[in-house]
C-alpha cells in the first residue's frame, strides 16, 4: 500500500502497523465487514415482507391459511433461531437441487438419497460444479440471506400480528360502518395505523438482527468472525512478511467494539426515529 | 442395534458415560433421539447454573445501576452496555481466547474448558440483560408503595428488602421469564464457538450437528431437537408461571400480569 512497506522488518512499530493493516489479506476481512451490512441491508426488507405476510396469513379467515401463518408465527418462540439457521441453510440447498433435478433429469433412475449421500445428477447441482468459485460463495451468501430473512420474518410476523391487534378496535368498526369491505379496511385504515404501534418492536429486531450477524459463520459464509480467527492466529516469519503471535483477542475485541458502536448507533437513531413519530400520538413514544 | 440398547449405550453419552464411538453409520431414529437427547444435560448445566448465579449479580448490578455514586453507577451502566451491545458468539469468541491466553501465562488453565469458561460468560450475560430487566422494573415500583413505607417509617435497608425489592421481582417476573427462555436457547451457542467440545461430549445441538453432517440429512436431527427444545420451553414456562402465581398471590387474578412472549431480550 504505502511506499515503505516494501522492507516490513526494518520499519518502526508505527509504520509496522500502517503497513500491516493494509496488506492484501486485511482487507479480506474490512470487506467481510461490508457482507454483514449486505445482509442487514437485504435481510431487513426481506424479513418485513416475510413478517408482514405471516401476520396477514395468521389473521385470514381462510382455515388452512390461518394455520400455516399461525405456525410460522409461533415457530421462533420455543426453539433457538440456531436451529433454524442450521437447519435450513441445507434444508434449503438440498430442496433447490432436488427440484432442478426433477426438472433437468426426469429419466434418473437412482435414488437421490443413498444412505448418507445426497446425489442428484450432475446438471442439477447449484451452482453446476464446473462454475467458478465466486459462484459458489455468492449462492452460500443468498442462501444464508434467504435463511436469516425465514427466521427473523417469523420475528417480525410476531411484531406485526401484535401491533395489527392493537390498532384500537372501534378505527375498524368505523371503517365498516362507512361501508368498507374487510379488505379495504385493512389496506386503507389498518396497515396504515399498525406502524407505529409496531416501531418499538421492530427497533428492537433490529438490534437483534445486529447480534444475530456473527452468526453467518456458522453457515459456511466467509464472514468477520472467519477472517478474524484467519487473520488473527500465530504467523510464522517463515510464511508471512508480518510476522506475530496470536492476536485472535485484539481481533475480536476490535469486533466488539464494532458492535458495540454499531447497536449504539442504531439504538440512537431509532430512538430519535420513534419520539419522531409518537409526536401528536395518543401513545407514549417510549414503548419498547 | 435396539432402541433399549440405543438408550444405554448412548443416554449419559453428554457426561462420558456409555459408549465411547459415537454412531458411524446406519443411524437409527432411536440413536439419534437418545443421543441428542442426552446433549440436554449440558443446556440444563448451563443454563440453570447461569440463571441462579446470573440473579444474584443481576440483582446487585440493577441496584448498583440506581445509585447516586458514579463510582458505583457508571461500572453497572458499562457492564450492561458491553453485554447487552455486543452479540454473545463474540463475548464467547473472545472469552476463549483470552482465557488461551492466560492459560499460556500459567494460570487458571480450567477456564479455556466449556464447562467454566463458558459458563462464565453466560452467567456474566444474562446478569447484564436480567439487570437491566430489574433496573426497569425498579424504577417502575409505584411512588404511593415507597410513601406508605416512609409513613410506616420504613427507609434504608428494610425498605428495600420488605417493599421494594419483592414489587421489582413481581414486575420483573414476566420479562424475566423470556429471558430466562432466551438464556437456555442461548446455551446452544458454546461448542459452536471456540470453546472445544472434549471427547465428543456435547449439547443438543452438537450432537444434531454431528448427525446432519453425518447423514447430509437435516430433516431428522433439528427437528428432533425443536420438539426437546418445545419441552424444555414449556417446562421454563410452567416453573416460572408457578413462581409467577406465588409473587402474585395477595393481588386478585383479573389483575395479575400475565406472561407474555415477547422477543427483545434474545441475544
Amino acid at each position: 500500500m504505502f511506499s515503505f512497506c516494501s522492507e516490513p522488518d526494518t520499519l518502526d512499530s508505527l509504520r509496522w502497523f500502517a503497513c500491516y493493516l493494509t496488506t492484501g489479506v486485511e482487507f479480506n476481512l474490512y470487506l467481510s465487514l461490508g457482507t454483514v451490512l449486505a445482509l442487514l441491508a437485504i435481510t431487513a426488507p426481506a424479513a418485513l415482507v416475510f413478517g408482514f405476510l405471516g401476520a396477514m396469513a395468521s389473521r385470514s379467515h381462510f382455515l388452512p391459511l390461518s394455520l400455516l401463518g399461525k405456525i410460522y408465527t409461533a415457530m421462533v418462540r420455543g426453539v433457538p433461531d440456531i436451529v433454524y439457521f442450521l437447519f435450513f441453510v441445507i434444508a434449503l440447498d438440498q430442496g433447490l437441487e432436488w427440484t432442478k433435478h426433477q426438472i433437468v433429469c426426469p429419466d434418473w433412475t437412482e435414488p437421490i438419497r443413498q444412505g448418507a449421500n445426497f446425489i442428484v445428477c450432475p446438471q442439477a447441482k447449484i451452482p453446476l460444479s464446473t462454475s467458478p468459485q465466486w459462484v459458489h460463495e455468492v449462492y452460500n451468501f443468498f442462501l444464508a440471506v434467504f435463511t436469516f430473512a425465514i427466521v427473523f420474518g417469523a420475528f417480525a410476523a410476531n411484531v406485526l400480528s401484535g401491533a395489527m391487534a392493537a390498532v384500537p378496535r372501534g378505527q375498524i368498526e368505523t371503517a365498516e360502518a362507512y361501508g368498507m369491505t374487510h379488505r379495504q379496511a385493512f389496506w386503507r385504515i389498518l396497515v396504515p395505523q399498525m406502524w407505529l404501534y409496531a416501531l418499538p418492536g421492530l427497533s428492537n429486531l433490529w438490534m437483534i438482527l445486529i447480534k444475530a450477524t456473527p452468526l453467518l459463520f456458522l453457515l459456511g459464509v466467509e464472514d468477520i468472525v472467519y477472517w478474524a480467527r484467519e487473520l488473527g492466529g500465530t504467523k510464522a516469519a517463515k510464511f508471512s512478511a508480518y510476522p506475530h503471535p496470536d492476536w485472535r483477542i485484539w481481533y475480536f475485541l476490535g469486533l466488539l467494539v464494532f458492535y458495540l458502536l454499531f447497536t449504539k448507533v442504531s439504538e440512537y437513531v431509532l430512538t430519535r426515529i420513534n419520539r419522531r413519530l409518537a409526536r401528536g400520538q395518543s401513545i407514549s413514544g417510549n414503548m419498547a | 442395534m435396539t432402541c433399549g440398547e440405543a438408550f444405554l449405550a448412548y443416554a449419559l453419552r453428554s457426561i462420558g458415560i456409555g459408549e465411547r464411538l459415537l454412531p458411524r453409520s446406519e443411524f437409527s431414529l432411536c440413536q439419534e433421539a437418545v443421543l441428542i437427547g442426552s446433549g440436554i444435560l449440558w443446556n440444563l448445566y448451563f443454563g440453570l447454573l447461569a440463571l441462579f448465579f446470573g440473579f444474584f449479580i443481576a440483582n446487585a448490578v440493577a441496584v448498583a445501576k440506581t445509585s447516586k455514586h458514579p463510582w458505583l453507577r457508571k461500572p453497572a451502566d458499562a457492564f450492561i452496555l458491553v453485554f447487552r451491545g455486543s452479540p454473545l458468539f463474540i463475548q464467547f469468541f473472545l472469552a476463549y481466547f483470552t482465557f488461551l491466553a492466560v492459560k499460556q501465562q500459567g494460570y487458571l488453565p480450567w477456564l479455556t474448558a466449556a464447562q467454566w469458561g463458558a459458563l462464565l460468560v453466560l452467567i456474566l450475560n444474562t446478569s447484564a440483560y436480567a439487570a437491566q430487566i430489574f433496573h426497569g422494573a425498579l424504577m417502575t415500583v409505584p411512588k404511593g408503595d415507597i410513601e406508605a413505607a416512609s409513613a410506616y417509617g420504613i427507609t434504608g435497608w428494610p425498605l428495600f428488602r420488605r417493599i421494594l425489592w419483592p414489587t421489582t421481582m413481581r414486575l420483573a417476573w414476566p420479562s424475566y421469564t423470556n429471558e430466562a427462555i432466551f438464556l437456555f436457547q442461548a446455551t446452544t451457542l458454546v461448542f459452536f464457538s471456540g470453546f472445544p467440545a472434549q471427547g465428543q461430549q456435547g449439547d443438543m445441538l452438537y450432537y444434531a450437528n454431528y448427525f446432519a453432517d453425518k447423514t447430509f440429512n437435516p430433516f431428522v436431527p433439528y427437528p428432533i431437537v425443536a420438539v426437546y427444545f418445545v419441552i424444555l420451553t414449556l417446562g421454563i414456562i410452567g416453573i416460572f408461571g408457578l413462581v409467577n402465581k406465588w409473587l402474585n398471590r395477595h393481588i386478585p387474578q383479573d389483575l395479575r400480569r400475565r406472561v407474555r412472549y415477547r422477543p427483545q431480550l434474545i441475544r
